[in-house]
């Protein structure tokens, strides 16, 4: 990835978390890995001031308690949260699952290939392009931010 | 096979947006590239419900009338559009504007490399990405051995 935060992987499978990491261990990805099993735990994660913020959120769809849509519905309606780049990465091809996951300004869909080999290939790719890609820098504040401290009245 | 959707480039210069489409072309992309110069123009042509609704938008910021980070804020609140991924494609370093794109939503931000080497490895690597989404697609290998 372009900076060394952390990525937030967000999956229930003990497995499939292996996999990811063992894929991005492969790629020579220095970025620490943090594991969540749902989205509960994300936003748990997300809202510790004291735990750095991820550089991308990598996400399944379906985890138990809160799963990935309902994570992205909450996550991208916080203004401190909604800038981190979340990227779906699932099994599922189900097109109502791409679309309101796209609709909720994700930032890839990429489905799963069974094979290591090529599940692999797919991290490449995705390492490759999120160290092209500019990330944001969550400590700043935005346009947004900085128009709604002036119109309070704070700072 | 399925019908392609277009790649969108929204880009008000002529020859960066040549750049662009030659080194689309030269990559073998098989998504056709639609390309307007301004935002207003690209909002015309998203909001024409005889067009196709492209595969994702690659958007140029700096624009006369109305702006790259506006247009993406007008696609991600119109819940019609909202689903197409935007990438932005662009000179600016400025802070400022990376935080706005991304808070508004952008799948990508890239700054623009002068030299066409560079561009061209940049764009690789935004269509082999794109491509594992699903949303565009390059000659496969065997397309080509037969030509």
């Amino acid at each position: 990835m372009r900076d060394c935060r952390p990525i937030l992987l967000l999956e229930d499978d003990t497995v499939d978390a292996m996999t990811v990491k063992r894929a991005l261990k492969e790629l020579h990805v220095l970025n620490p890995l943090v594991r969540v099993a749902n989205g509960e735990e994300a936003l748990v994660y997300l809202k510790d001031e004291s735990k750095e913020k991820p550089c991308v959120i990598l996400l399944d769809l379906n985890m138990p308690k809160m799963n990935g849509i309902e994570f992205l519905k909450i996550a991208k309606a916080d203004e401190k949260l909604k800038r981190i780049p979340a990227i779906v990465l699932t099994t599922s091809k189900d097109d109502q699952d791409r679309f309101k996951s796209f609709q909720l300004s994700i930032a890839g869909f990429v489905v799963k290939p069974v094979d290591y080999i090529k599940f692999v290939e797919a991290m490449r790719i995705v390492n490759m392009y999120w160290t092209l890609s500019e990330l944001p820098n969550s400590g700043q504040e935005s346009t947004n931010e900085k128009l709604q401290a002036h119109i309070t009245g704070g700072r | 096979m399925s019908l392609l959707k277009p790649i969108l480039l929204v880009e008000d210069d002529f020859v960066d947006a040549s750049t662009a489409k030659q080194a689309i072309h030269d990559l073998k992309v098989r998504n056709p590239v639609i390309h307007k110069t301004d935002g207003e123009e690209a909002l015309e042509y998203l909001r024409d419900p005889n067009n196709d609704k492209p595969a994702v938008i690659l958007l140029d910021l700096n624009m006369p009338r109305i702006s790259g980070i506006e247009l993406l804020q007008i696609i991600k609140s119109d819940t019609e559009l909202q689903q197409i991924p935007v990438v932005a494609l662009t000179v600016s370093k400025y802070e400022q504007d990376k935080l706005d794109t991304f808070d508004f939503g952008v799948a990508g931000y890239i700054i623009k490399a002068v030299d066409y080497d560079a561009f061209l490895r940049a764009m690789d690597i935004i269509i082999q990405y794109w491509a594992w989404n699903g949303l565009v697609e390059k000659e496969r290998e065997t397309d080509n051995a037969r030509l």
